[in-house]
């Protein structure tokens, strides 16, 4: 953890520059290809022309136009960019604003950190496209982004132009606080069960609607002349509600529990809103037929289950179940690693459920575009979709399938060639980086020694070096007592579970 | 009653289950012989045989090869078309000990104290908990079950955390299940880490080196007085009577470790944690299997050179490190078995014991040789823990513990058709399908 902190900033300059070498504009052509368009079949030594970005072209029988950059995919496969529908990468510090029950004020969208090298690593997992959340530890949460991983841009290039904003909410464990237990001496926060957090929902939303019934009452009186109107108080934790009633916010609702979903259903019913997606939503296959009844999507995953009570009833044929009931279902990550991973996962609902190879594909691309309102923009292999693309180097939906080349608006963001042959002078650039460190520190050390001899008369000013004495052991005898960093990592992704 | 709320598919499975003689649930003693016939076998201890017979007594593999006469009591099961295999054995788990991960009443796996040696998996591992047909049904027929390992998603202990216990995923008592009561003494090594995170403001705190440096020397000098508190303890049971030392459970524990009659399965990830670790077991002359390893790819000259075996941490994970290549995880597995350590795949992980297959597949697409990483998940965990004459291959004498699948064993789209535990043919229904099963049905709700 510490020398990942150590690293970022040359990681800054080596990493960065590929980017900027992406190619621009001009035309690209990808020839001999197996493609997987998702919507209208597999074409065997296909080629994809890409103009300005947009795929211009899908065939069997196209040619190389002469301005183009051909990039040779004998063998290889072509998917659409794979689209995550939970994701907590590219956020800078706590993705979680635990203090209030509801959060709808903070916005995922204003600590972007574009230099999170979690996007480099989804990007060559073949991720395009991730939905960034707010943390589950509230009700309502915070607002939530889609950005596209166009690595090496700055933050305000990240975001994909023209998707609906959105809102976390959380349901059960999680926002009721059930296994982050409250410090000694703290007041625990309300909500402390899935009663209060369904009051807490309505409260905000029964607030929202008055807030939005001023507003409207005063637009519609200042549209018919009145003068002198004192506008209402602007309200930024309202706002987005309002919003969500006018369907102009999408809502992300995280769940588990069947009960909490219906709950959901009907709150939303009641205020007039739609649910966009239910998140983890793992107990969805009980209750698929109200989910699809209420248009909402499923976002879920492969095969997670027992890391809380709230998860015992998961089963990995819940992706496929939910959608043979008519649910948008979609397979997301929640983790950086599964980004990477998430062709794979998409294939075990094969397996658990019997999925076609096509709708397994779905699951990681046009479902999840369908969620995210982006549908019209990615999610397939379609004249004049975004050109953004997986290249594999077997069917994607086998664990031997490694990703070769990713493409955003048509420019090659991560080339695994270009990747490997970087190495080495990453390498060399790191270890002259450390040795001016080293040399550095040294020439500090010589002058401190030196200032220290001069003023050996006056022992008593000299700073004291000894180091403070330890507290605790290195291994707590709790559970909490894990310097592992792997587990670091699972703990501080559990916490958005 | 039950019999009515049966798919067609689980009742198939019934009506299968009782012509081959086990009940639906798990297993039955009542056949003793079995003949896997037309599948193409997989032994792992030499050339695949097509269209070979394996021949399972007594719980054990009798005779396996290209033309075997069928025994006339055997029951016949008819792999024609599918591919046999030992099964998948996953040496760094904590299944029988966790069973809801956030629920701490079911949960036995991180006891008190950093010092636990006295402590053996085995005491507590459930019969009946839901992972074990879970895990089964993908094709992984025997775990271990490691207290308090840190690692993956792995609840950890102390330093010396207790003791591992190998059990087969079948069987009414852990009496029935059990293969060994104790592979392994599990360690968690000291991590120097100036850096940590800290849950209660959700940071990454700093600490001076110095003071981690202290804490640490401090741990290791602690291991070390009990490794010769333990020295001295077997000395004093060896030459006194049992009237001139008084018993101590921790250190009797100890006693075969420091003998090097049990292996430590020392958990450490960093570079420079691996290096102090392996210096500390070979000064001490503890029979030393590296788990976890992370970093392993940075040290494997001296791990080669040590004879240090690797069970590895799950293959999808992501790098140690910022500037680490995006696939060195992927990439670790082929680069120690090319530089000739000995590695098995492992889940360190309970929930996701399941997914072993697919870490291996995994390290195979980025150079790992297929049939290595079948040994990997197959084979030589067994080796690395002492239970290869029981387990890991498919050879007459052995524990028949073997899977029969429709394809690959690594590829996830793989189903395990038959599954055979201790040589009983073993059901692979468990509560996610039995769910599956039950809402499948669920009528359309009113509108």
């Amino acid at each position: 953890m510490k020398r990942a902190i150590l690293f970022a900033a040359l990681l800054a300059t080596a990493l960065l520059p590929r980017a900027a070498r992406a190619q621009n504009s001009g035309a690209i052509f990808i020839q001999n290809a197996t493609i997987l368009t998702v919507t209208h079949g597999n074409i065997e030594h296909g080629g994809i022309l890409i103009r300005d970005g947009k795929i211009a072209a899908v065939g069997a029988d196209l040619k190389a136009p002469a301005d183009a950059t051909v990039i040779d995919a004998t063998g290889q496969f072509v998917m659409p960019g794979i689209i995550d529908c939970h994701s907590h990468i590219a956020v800078d510090g706590s993705v979680n604003e635990a203090g209030p029950a509801v959060s709808s004020m903070a916005n995922i969208a204003d600590v972007l950190n574009p230099n999170d090298i979690d996007i480099y690593r989804d990007l060559a997992g073949g991720v395009t496209t991730a939905n960034i959340l707010h943390g589950s530890a509230n009700p309502i949460g915070g607002q939530t982004v889609v950005i596209k991983l166009r690595w090496g841009k700055p933050a305000s290039e990240l975001p994909f132009q023209g998707a609906l904003p959105g809102i976390k909410f959380a349901l059960g464990e999680n926002p009721k606080h059930s296994n982050f237990p409250t410090p000694p001496g703290v007041t625990p926060r309300y909500p402390g069960t899935r009663l209060g957090v369904e009051e807490v929902i309505r409260q905000a939303f029964i607030e929202a609607r008055e807030y939005k019934k001023q507003w409207d009452d005063y637009n519609q009186r200042k549209s018919a002349g009145e003068q002198n109107l004192i506008p209402p108080r602007r309200d930024v934790r309202l706002d987005p509600l309002v919003e969500v009633m006018e369907g102009k916010r999408y809502v992300h609702a995280h769940c588990y529990r069947a009960d909490e979903i219906l709950m959901l259903i009907r709150v939303a019913n009641e205020f007039g809103f739609k649910v966009r997606t239910f998140q983890h939503v793992l107990e969805g296959y009980k209750i698929a037929d109200e989910i699809a009844a209420s248009g909402a999507g499923g976002s879920t995953f492969s095969d997670w289950w027992a890391y809380k009570m709230e998860a015992f009833d998961a089963i990995p044929y819940n992706a496929a179940l939910m959608n043979e009931r008519g649910v948008i279902v979609s397979v997301n990550s929640d983790d950086a690693q599964e980004a990477r991973q998430l062709n794979q996962e998409a294939a075990k609902s094969m397996k658990n459920g019997g999925l076609s190879a096509n709708d397994a594909l779905k699951l990681i691309t046009l479902n999840p575009a369908i969620q995210l309102g982006i549908d019209a923009r990615a999610g397939s292999i379609d004249v004049g979709k975004d050109a953004d693309l997986a290249i594999y180097n077997h069917d994607p939906l086998s664990v031997y399938a490694v990703v070769q080349k990713t493409l955003i608006d048509g420019q090659v963001y991560f080339d695994r060639q270009r990747d490997l042959a970087e190495r080495a002078a990453l390498a060399t650039e790191k270890q002259s980086l450390l040795d001016k460190e080293k040399k550095a520190a040294e020439e500090k050390k010589a002058e401190e020694k030196k200032a220290d001899e001069k003023s050996e008369k006056k022992p008593d000013t000299k700073p004291d070096k000894k180091p403070s004495p330890k507290k605790k052991p290195p291994q707590d005898a709790s559970n909490s007592g894990n310097a592992n960093n792997a587990s670091v990592a699972t703990g501080a992704t559990g916490a958005a579970r | 009653m039950k019999i009515l709320k049966l798919s067609c598919r689980a009742a198939l499975a019934l009506v299968l289950a009782m012509s081959l003689g086990f009940p639906a649930s798990s297993q039955s003693a009542a056949t003793t012989a079995y003949a896997i016939k037309g599948g193409k076998v997989f032994t792992l201890a030499g050339p695949a045989i097509e269209n070979g017979t394996v021949i399972i007594r007594d719980g054990k593999i009798a005779a396996v090869g290209a033309n075997i006469s069928i025994p006339s009591d055997a029951q016949v099961v008819d792999a024609t078309g599918l591919e046999v295999y030992p099964g998948m054995f996953d040496p760094v788990t904590q299944i029988g000990l966790n069973e809801v991960s956030a629920v701490s009443a079911t949960v036995d796996v991180s006891e008190l104290g950093d010092y636990n040696p006295e402590l053996v998996a085995a005491t507590a591992v459930n019969p009946a908990s839901a992972h074990i047909p879970v895990t089964r049904a993908s094709g992984i027929t025997a775990v271990i079950a490691a207290p308090g390992a840190s690692g993956f998603d792995l609840q950890s202990g102390g330093l010396i955390a207790g003791q591992a216990s190998a059990f087969n995923l079948a069987g009414w008592t852990m009496d029935e299940m059990q293969i060994n009561r104790s592979v392994a003494m599990v360690i968690n090594w000291p991590s120097i880490q100036t850096a940590s995170f800290d849950f209660a403001t959700f940071s990454i705190k700093e600490k001076p080196y110095a003071d981690v440096k202290k804490e640490y020397d401090k741990s290791v000098n602690a291991l070390s007085d009990w490794l010769d508190r333990a020295r001295h303890y077997a000395q004093a049971k060896e030459k006194g009577s049992p009237a001139l030392y008084e018993r101590d459970l921790k250190l009797e524990a100890l006693v075969p470790v420091v003998e090097g009659r049990l292996p430590v399965l020392v958990i450490a990830d960093e570079a420079r944690d691996i290096r102090n670790a392996v210096d500390f077991c070979s000064k001490q002359n503890l029979k030393m299997i590296l788990g976890s390893g992370s970093e392993a790819w940075k040290v494997k000259d001296l791990l080669k050179e040590k004879k240090i075996p690797v069970v590895l941490a799950p293959t999808n994970r992501l790098p140690e490190q910022e500037d680490t290549p995006y696939d060195k995880p992927y990439t670790e597995p082929a680069e120690l078995f090319a530089a000739g350590i000995p590695i098995a795949f492992s889940s360190f992980g309970t929930a996701f014991s399941r997914r072993l297959p697919q870490y291996a597949g995994t390290a195979v697409a980025y150079g790992l040789p297929h049939d290595e990483a079948l040994k990997a998940v197959m084979l030589n965990a067994a080796q690395i823990f002492g239970l290869a004459d029981q387990l890991g291959t498919l050879e007459p004498g052995k524990m028949a513990n073997v899977i029969v699948t429709n394809g690959d064993p690594l590829e996830l789209q793989t189903q395990v058709r038959y599954l055979f535990i201790k040589g009983q043919l073993t059901s692979t229904d468990n509560k996610h399908r039995d769910l599956y099963e039950q809402y499948r049905k669920r009528p359309q709700p009113a509108r």
